[in-house]
């Protein structure tokens, strides 16, 4: 059983890791694409409308991996985990359906037409077929936030005798307190990412001085949506979300941000130590005083709960990794928004072109925002533990009843395996688009 | 409410046989007839310009089976885990295939995702063909062994096989001599549904050949559906008495039987879209009249211990299904409309459109 268990969480923790590199570029690519192909509209010059179908190619090969490794998760709800899809299915199953109906539809559907109907449909209605695209990937982004938000944070269901969690109320789904923080840092979030892999190119071609035309008008779209994502990451909207967390996972707080003891005049904020859990402290910490209470209540004296204050099995399953993932979160999004400042100021007295330093910066930052995105994915998942609805329903009894360990082992090895080979041809084929550059695109 | 949901699934799942069964079919023609590279290239470009969005009505078929029927859901993943979790690298194979072709202008890479596309398109065809299979012939269900169930009774697990590769099993495989009839069949009837899709999108060389190799499949079809017959009766003598008991069910075999009947004739039509109506009738015909068979059992336990899954015993609540209505009804509605504006702007011929990257 406990291996069973293991097992099934190791896959879908596999393989949504990898899922989830695809989708964050495409939703905050969508957004940038569209904003080159409005630029079009309005100017009328060839350069914008090249950007737009070189980002295109780029969502492209994206849209297709995040699709094939989209599909495994949906299974996967029912191979691995049926008991909670059992039990469950009656509400998430509503969102993750209302996601097929209304945001997969949309985006397939309008994505071909996108790719390959520009001579066929005029400027205006590629343009609007660009916009349904990003409206689709967006609103894929809502119903599964509203479904997380759901397992974070229950609300409108009732418990029936047998287990069963049926649905009493439609639209508490969807006002649910913790899905609009969670949604909007996600997909800014998500803009963080794009911002970075268009700033990235950009500099790449500046460097090699090679269309440095696009090169510039890459950076510098770039380092505008960056900046102002990347302040937008940390507040409001990861501020509200942390609030979210003390309010209703006050065990999960105490454990990501590394209290272990409660202090009643306001909790110091650690910005680095490793949590020893055999004498249930911090080693090698550093911290400051009163900051996070002040942070989570705007009170410096106000009491913030430890984990003292919990019993074991109330406390998340895994606490050394969820105090890592956030402070690897935070403490990215802290750097991020110090490039992007330094950057945004650099253009702004017109020498960031000419910068080498910042532009190699700028170039080799571009996997981090990804692991900013996962790790922040990870405080999310990991702080739900040891539960998959959170305070009703623990993990270990929504895995499938009938499928042994060996079976899991199995696929999971598949699933690496085949993984590899797709993370290989998806670095080849974004490479080779980047090296063609984005002159006189066809199509 | 049940039956309602249950009409609304079954037909997203049949819709997503006939969209997406035509890629199948074109993968399986592509592996076995296209020799040139400008046929290979019109070919793969027919299904790809259309299987993601294709694809979609999978997942949404799951998504609403998820919320209908998440009892039915939890138990029928589970259970054919190992299958349902191939058909998924199947999927990644028969997808990178299709967008992946097209990046290099190398005949390596082109071979290599011309045989990804072709070798999983074929497995796909026969794996959802076995899967119908095993939904009608049922399974043991809550895994009962001398009269006991090793788990509660809505949950199984398949093997891939049992040793003695016979239906009449107390626990039948996935793979047994009767799903293999219907896992061929799955693969004929698509492989002709995929014939008449070239046919129909492109100008490919190999065209007029491939009328006279459908009326070839049409031929072996006609017997291998007579086999089918035959042996379902024989495993399960009741297997008719639905299409006795209400005779209006027999409108979805007379579907079948019109669309075989149609493809002889498939050389004198004078539009290219007739021979893919007879194909389209012969996927709805076969899907419908295999979940009609069963009704309203959705999966037939093959022991006498645990009762068969229905739409009324896998169901969610009435509050849940009743609001889903509403937004399933205009969801459905948007569905269609995008189906009708993606193939209308995306008409004709598809060797012309731009494509590849």
């Amino acid at each position: 059983m406990e291996d069973m268990l293991f097992y099934d969480r190791l896959q879908f923790a596999f393989t949504i890791t990898f899922h989830y590199i695809f989708p964050q570029l495409t939703m905050g690519l969508s957004l940038i694409i569209v904003f080159y192909k409005g630029l079009y509209l309005r100017n009328k010059l060839e350069k914008y409308n090249d950007a737009a179908k070189f980002f295109m190619k780029i969502f492209a090969i994206n849209f297709t991996m995040g699709v094939v490794t989209g599909i495994p998760m949906e299974f996967q709800f029912g191979t691995n985990w049926a008991k909670f899809s059992e039990l469950t299915g009656g509400i998430i199953g509503q969102t993750l359906a209302m996601e097929g109906m209304f945001s997969f539809f949309l985006e397939s559907s309008f994505l071909a037409l996108f790719i390959f109907g520009e001579k066929l449909m005029g400027q205006k209605l590629h343009f609007l077929t660009g916009f349904l695209v990003f409206l689709g990937s967006w609103a894929s982004g809502w119903f599964i936030l509203a479904t997380n938000a759901w397992m974070q944070h229950p609300v409108g269901y009732e418990i029936l005798e047998n287990g069963v969690f049926v649905l009493t109320s439609f639209s508490e789904l969807f006002t649910n307190p913790w899905l609009l923080p969670a949604f909007l840092h996600n997909q800014v979030a998500s803009v963080v990412t794009s911002s970075f892999v268009v700033a990235s190119i950009g500099a790449f071609y500046i460097l090699s001085k090679r269309d440095v035309e696009f090169g510039k008008l890459f950076l510098k779209t770039g380092v505008i949506f960056g900046l102002v994502s990347s302040m937008l990451i940390a507040f409001p909207t990861g501020d509200l979300n942390a609030k979210n967390v003390a309010k209703y996972q006050p065990a999960a707080f105490a454990a990501m941000e590394g209290i272990f003891e409660t202090e009643h005049a306001g909790a110091e904020i650690v910005l680095i130590g490793q949590p020893n859990m055999v004498e249930k402290k911090l080693d090698n910490k550093i911290a400051v005083p009163n900051v996070l209470s002040f942070l989570t209540y705007q009170d410096w004296d106000r009491q913030i709960v430890g984990m003292d204050q919990f019993k074991e099995e109330e406390l998340p399953d895994n606490i050394p990794a969820l105090y890592y993932a956030y402070h690897m979160m935070v403490g990215l999004g802290t750097i991020f928004i110090g490039v992007m400042s330094l950057a945004a100021f650099l253009l702004w007295r017109k020498k960031l072109f000419v910068t080498k330093k910042i532009l190699w910066l700028i170039m080799f930052l571009v996997p981090f925002p990804y692991i900013a995105n996962i790790t922040g994915w990870y405080v999310a998942e990991l702080g739900r533990q040891p539960y998959l609805v959170y305070g009703l329903l623990k993990t270990s009894e929504g895995i499938s009843p009938t499928v042994s360990s060996g079976n899991t082992l199995f696929t999971l090895l598949g699933f690496a395996g085949l993984y590899l080979i797709l993370g290989a041809l998806f670095l080849l084929l974004v490479g080779k688009t980047i090296y063609q550059g984005p002159k006189h695109q066809t199509h | 409410m049940e039956l309602f949901w249950f009409i609304i699934v079954a037909i997203v799942l049949t819709v997503f046989f006939i969209l997406d069964g035509y890629d199948f079919g074109v993968g399986i023609i592509h592996l076995f007839m296209a020799k040139e590279e400008k046929d290979k290239e019109v070919i793969t470009k027919s299904a790809g310009l259309f299987w993601d969005s294709n694809e979609v009505w999978l997942v949404v078929a799951g998504g609403l089976l998820f919320m209908a029927f998440p009892v039915y859901y939890a138990s029928v993943f589970s259970g054919f885990y190992l299958p349902l979790m191939m058909v998924l690298w199947l999927i990644i194979f028969r997808a990178i295939g299709l967008e992946f072709r097209s990046q290099f202008s190398h005949q390596m890479w082109r071979d290599i995702w011309d045989k990804s596309f072709g070798v999983s398109s074929l497995l796909l065809a026969l794996f959802f063909g076995m899967a119908l299979g095993n939904i009608i012939r049922g399974v043991n269900l809550g895994g009962v062994e001398n009269g006991i169930s090793k788990y509660e009774g809505h949950y199984f697990f398949l093997p891939l096989w049992d040793a003695s590769f016979s239906p009449l099993a107390e626990s039948p495989g996935v793979i047994d001599w009767f799903t293999i009839i219907i896992g061929f069949i799955s693969v004929v009837v698509l492989a002709i549904h995929g014939a008449n899709w070239i046919i129909l999108k492109t100008n490919a060389s190999i065209n007029p050949k491939l009328k006279t190799t459908i009326l070839k499949l049409n031929s072996v079809l006609v017997a291998l559906t007579l086999i089918s017959l035959v042996v379902w009766q024989w495993i399960n003598p009741n297997c008719f008495d639905n299409f006795m008991d209400k005779p209006y069910l027999l409108i979805f075999p007379l579907i079948y039987i019109l669309g075989i009947v149609g493809l002889f004739f498939v050389r004198k039509f004078d539009k290219d879209i007739y021979g893919f109506i007879c194909s389209t009738a012969l996927v709805f015909g076969g899907v419908t009249s295999s979940l009609a068979s069963i009704f309203p059992v959705i999966l037939p336990s093959t022991n006498t211990v645990n009762d068969s899954l229905t739409i009324y015993n896998t169901a969610t609540t009435e509050y849940g299904m009743s609001v889903a209505m509403g937004w399933g009804i205009i969801g459905f509605i948007l569905l269609f409309v995008y189906l009708v504006v993606q193939k209308r702007l995306m008409g004709g011929k598809v060797d012309k459109m731009d494509y590849g990257h």
